[in-house]
C-alpha cells in the first residue's frame, strides 16, 4: 500500500474536469453556488448534456447507459462536479430507484423506465414513510388490493423528497394483510397523475420545500407495474436504503462546502483580520477538514474493497458523513458573523413558503448558508436516522 | 488506488503477531516493566533478527526497503500486546540519521538495524511541551549544556541524537551517554514506559549535522515517528474495542448479556467508528507520506495524530465505561489499554498542536 490515486486516476480527473469547463452553462453554476434546492429544469439540462457524452448515470451497468468506471472514478467525477458547482442531480431517480430496478424488475420494465431516468426526462419519488411509519418502516399500513388487472391502492405517504418534482413514486406497499410485517411488504410503481392521488407539501426548517406528503385514494395502479416478486418489497427497500447510506456519506459535496467555507473565512473579519487566521476558527475548521480526510479515505477503502459489506461500512460512513455535513454548515454560518442569522434565501429559487419581501443585508457568498444549516438537521435523519444506523453497526459488525 | 498490504507486508504482520502471542504474555509483560531496566534485551536481539529494526528503512539508507507502512504495522501489533520496547524512538533515530548528509550518520545506523547498537533520540524538551521545534538546548562549540525531557530508552543507549541552538541555528549532535556531564533522571511514565530527563552540562558532542537541512531532517524523521505512533495507537485502540466487545457479549446484568442494551451498543458503535477512522487516517498518511508533496505529508500526519488523540481517548475511556468497576482495576488489560492512549495522546504534540500544524500545512497547500 503506497499509493492513492493513481496517474490514470489523475488523468481521468483532468478529463472530467475538462468537460465540466466546456460545458456547464454558466446560469447552471450561478444557481449551483447556491447549492439546494436545484430546478428540475437545470437538474434535467444538466442531465442531457451529459448523457450526450454518455456520462448521466455512470453507476448504471453499461447495457443500460452506465460508463464502466470505477467507484473510485465514478467519486472523482462527484468530485468535480461539486467543485464546480454543476447542480446537485436528481438522487431518487438514478441513484435510489434504478438501481432496484436493474436488479430487480423484468426486462420490459427496465426497457420501460431506465432511459427516461437516464436521459433525465422523468424524475422519481420514493414512497417509503408513512405517518406511523419511520425507523419502524415495516409496520407501513397503505394497502394494495388485487382487483383484476389493477392493485387499487390507498393509504398515506409522507417525507418525499422532491415529490413536487416527481412524475413517477416508487412505492412500498402492503399486499398481504396477514403475513408478517415484513413479507407483506411489495413494491409498486406508480404514476402520479394517477387519479386519487393528492399531495401536499411539507415546509421545512428552512422555509424551503423538499418533502411532500401524499395521499392515495382507491389509486388504480396496472398490476404489471409490480416490481419482481409480490411480498418482496422489503428486500429491495433494504437494497435501496444501503446505497442511500453510502451516498450519503457525501464526501465531494462536503470537500466543496469546505472549499466555499474557507473562501468565506478569506473574506469576512474578526477583530480587523481575516476569520481565516483566528485560532479557535483554524481549530475548529481543521478539525472539520481532518474528520473528512478519514471519512473521504473510509468510503475509498469501500469502494476498492470489491465487496457489498451489506451496509456495515454504509452505516458507518453514513453516520459520520450526515454529521460532518452539519458541522461544515454551522461553522459557515458562523463565519457569516451578525449576517449569519439572516432568512435569506436564493434570490433565484422556487418554492417560497413565505415572501415577506424584504431584501436582509447579506453579501452574496452568505446567500442560503443560514437556510441550509437549517435544512442539514435532516441529515442525521433521513436514510435512516443515525440511532438506527448506530443499532446496525453494533448488530452487523460488531454481532452484538 | 490499492489499499491492501502486500504479501510481504502481510507476513510482517504476522511475525510480529506471533512474537506478541508467543512471547508477551500478561505476566511476561509485568515482569519485564518491573525489572531494573524495564525492557527485556533479548526482545530486542529478537527485533533485530527478525528484521523488524530495518524493515521500515529504505536501501538507501541502510534498511530492507520499506517505509513508514511497514513501521506503523510493526507498531500496530506491538500495540495490540501493549509492548514497551522502545520500537518508535528506534524509528525516529534511524530517519533521522538516514535524513542527513555526512558519513559519520550513514555509518552509524548499519549497528542499530542489526540491534548492535542503541541511539536515541534526545530531542524535546519541558518548555516545548511536546513540539520538538522548541531547542532551548545551547551548544558552545562541541560542548552542550540543557535539559531534555521524556528520552525513551535512555537508560540503555550508546549514544544519543541531540538537538541544539548554537545562535539561531539547529545543530544535531552525538553524544555519547556515558560522555562527563551527562546526567539522567529515570522514571516511568503512567504506561509503564522508561523515560529519563537528560541533563547536559557541557557534556561533549559530535556535530552530525547543522544549517538548513536540520529543522527540516528533524521534522521528516519526527514524521516518521509519528506515524509509527499512530500506529501503535490504532492496534491499543483496536484491541480495547474487541476486548470490550467480547466482555459485553459475556458479562450479564439484570438476567441477559449487558451487550443487549441499546445504550451500550450506540457507545460501541461509536468506538468502533473512532477506530476505522483512525485506519483510514493512518492510510491517507502512508499515501502521502509516498508521494513528494511535503506539504501534504506534513498534514495527512497531524491529521492523523489528531485523531489518534481524540479518539484514542475516547475509545480507551469507554472501553473502561463499559468494562464497570473491573476496567479500572490494574489486573485487566483494559486500564493499561487507557494508560497507552492517554501517554500517547500527549507524546509527540497533544491534539491541539498537530491541528495547528495541520492548519498551516493546509494554507500552503
Amino acid at each position: 500500500m503506497t499509493s492513492y490515486f493513481s496517474a490514470e486516476d489523475t488523468a481521468f480527473r483532468a478529463e472530467v474536469r475538462a468537460f465540466i469547463q466546456a460545458n456547464l452553462p454558466p446560469d447552471l453554476a450561478r444557481r449551483g453556488r447556491y447549492d439546494y434546492h436545484p430546478r428540475r429544469e437545470d437538474q434535467a439540462r444538466w442531465a442531457k448534456i451529459l448523457a450526450a457524452k454518455g456520462w448521466s448515470v455512470p453507476h448504471f451497468p453499461v447495457a443500460y447507459g452506465g460508463t464502466g468506471w470505477t467507484g473510485v472514478q465514478r467519486f472523482i467525477f462527484e468530485e468535480e462536479m461539486r467543485l464546480a458547482y454543476a447542480p446537485t442531480m436528481d438522487r431518487i431517480g438514478p441513484e435510489l430507484v434504478a438501481p432496484v430496478l436493474y436488479t430487480f424488475a423484468s426486462e420490459e420494465q427496465r426497457q420501460t423506465y431506465l432511459p427516461g431516468i437516464r436521459t433525465g426526462d422523468t424524475f422519481w419519488a420514493q414512497g417509503f414513510s408513512e405517518p406511523g411509519s419511520g425507523s419502524d418502516l415495516a409496520s407501513l399500513r397503505t394497502r394494495a388490493v388485487r382487483d383484476g388487472d389493477d392493485y387499487v391502492v390507498t393509504g398515506q405517504k409522507t417525507w418525499t423528497t422532491e415529490g413536487h418534482h416527481a412524475d413517477m413514486i416508487f412505492m412500498l406497499v402492503r399486499t398481504d394483510m396477514e403475513a408478517k410485517p415484513q413479507a407483506g411488504i411489495s413494491a409498486l410503481m406508480i404514476d402520479l397523475k394517477s387519479p386519487g392521488i393528492t399531495r401536499r407539501p411539507i415546509w421545512t426548517i428552512d422555509e424551503g420545500l423538499t418533502v411532500n406528503e401524499f395521499f392515495f385514494d382507491e389509486v388504480p395502479v396496472p398490476a404489471a407495474n409490480l416490481v419482481g416478486q409480490e411480498g418482496a418489497g422489503w428486500s429491495y427497500a433494504k437494497f435501496l436504503l444501503t446505497n442511500e447510506r453510502t451516498n450519503s456519506a457525501e464526501v465531494p459535496h462536503t470537500k466543496r462546502d469546505i472549499v466555499q467555507l474557507r473562501d468565506i473565512a478569506r473574506i469576512e473579519q474578526k477583530n480587523g483580520r481575516p476569520l481565516m487566521e483566528d485560532p479557535s476558527f483554524r481549530n475548529r475548521l481543521a478539525r472539520i477538514e481532518i474528520d473528512t480526510m478519514a471519512l473521504e479515505t473510509a468510503v475509498l477503502r469501500a469502494l476498492t474493497s470489491g465487496s457489498h459489506d451489506g451496509g456495515s461500512i454504509a452505516s458507518l460512513v453514513k453516520v459520520r458523513g450526515s454529521e460532518l455535513r452539519q458541522r461544515v454548515a454551522d461553522l459557515a454560518v458562523e463565519a457569516l458573523g451578525d449576517r449569519g442569522l439572516a432568512i435569506c434565501l436564493n434570490p433565484e429559487g422556487e418554492h417560497r413558503m413565505f415572501e415577506d419581501g424584504l431584501t436582509p443585508p447579506v453579501p452574496d457568498h452568505g446567500i442560503g448558508i443560514a437556510a441550509k444549516a437549517m435544512f442539514r438537521r435532516a441529515t442525521t435523519i433521513y436514510g435512516g436516522a443515525n440511532e438506527i444506523q448506530r443499532t446496525l453497526i453494533a448488530k452487523t459488525v460488531l454481532e452484538l | 488506488m490499492d489499499f491492501s498490504y502486500t504479501s510481504e507486508q502481510d507476513a510482517l504482520r504476522d511475525s510480529v503477531r506471533r512474537f506478541v502471542e508467543r512471547e508477551y504474555g500478561w505476566e511476561e509483560r509485568f515482569t519485564i516493566v518491573r525489572s531494573d531496566g524495564g525492557y527485556a534485551p533479548r526482545h530486542w536481539a529478537m527485533f533485530a533478527e527478525l528484521g523488524w529494526l530495518g524493515a521500515g528503512l529504505s536501501e538507501e539508507a541502510g534498511g530492507f526497503g520499506g517505509g513508514g507502512t511497514e513501521n506503523a504495522l510493526i507498531a500496530e501489533e506491538l500495540g495490540r500486546g501493549l509492548v514497551t520496547e522502545p520500537f518508535v524512538p528506534h524509528v525516529i533515530a534511524t530517519q533521522l540519521l538516514a535524513g542527513i548528509d555526512g558519513e559519520t550518520a550513514a555509518d552509524l545506523i548499519g549497528p542499530l538495524v542489526m540491534g548492535e547498537s542503541i541511539i536515541v533520540p534526545v530531542l524535546q524538551e519541558a518548555a516545548g511541551r511536546g513540539d520538538w521545534r522548541h531547542v532551548d538546548m545551547r551548544a558552545d562549540g562541541n560542548r552542550l549544556t540543557g535539559v531534555k525531557t521524556l528520552v525513551e530508552g535512555a537508560g540503555r543507549a550508546d549514544n544519543m541524537l541531540v538537538s541544539a541552538r548554537n545562535g539561531d541555528e539547529i545543530g544535531l549532535y552525538l553524544v555519547a551517554a556515558d560522555a562527563a556531564g551527562v546526567s539522567r533522571t529515570d522514571y516511568r511514565t503512567l504506561d509503564n514506559h522508561r523515560v529519563s530527563d537528560v541533563a547536559l552540562d557541557g557534556a561533549e558532542a559530535v556535530l552530525l549535522a547543522s544549517g538548513a537541512q536540520v529543522p527540516g531532517a528533524i521534522d521528516r524523521a519526527m514524521e516518521h515517528g509519528l506515524i509509527a505512533l499512530c500506529g501503535e495507537a490504532l492496534g491499543v485502540m483496536d484491541a480495547a474495542l474487541w476486548a470490550t466487545r467480547d466482555y459485553l457479549k459475556m458479562r450479564k446484568q439484570f438476567g441477559t448479556a449487558i451487550g443487549n442494551f441499546q445504550a451500550l451498543q450506540h457507545r460501541m458503535a461509536d468506538m468502533l467508528i473512532e477506530v476505522e477512522m483512525t485506519r483510514s487516517l493512518l492510510y491517507a498518511a502512508f499515501g502521502a507520506m509516498a508521494g513528494d508533496d511535503a506539504q501534504a505529508s506534513t498534514a495527512a500526519v497531524s491529521a492523523a495524530k489528531v485523531q489518534v488523540s481524540t479518539g484514542g481517548l475516547q475509545v480507551g475511556a469507554q472501553a473502561i465505561q463499559l468494562h464497570g468497576g473491573i476496567g479500572v482495576t490494574e489486573e485487566l488489560n483494559i486500564s493499561h489499554h487507557y494508560r497507552r492512549l492517554y501517554a500517547i495522546a500527549r507524546q509527540f504534540g497533544d491534539a491541539e498542536l498537530h491541528l495547528a500544524r495541520f492548519a498551516q500545512a493546509r494554507d500552503q497547500n
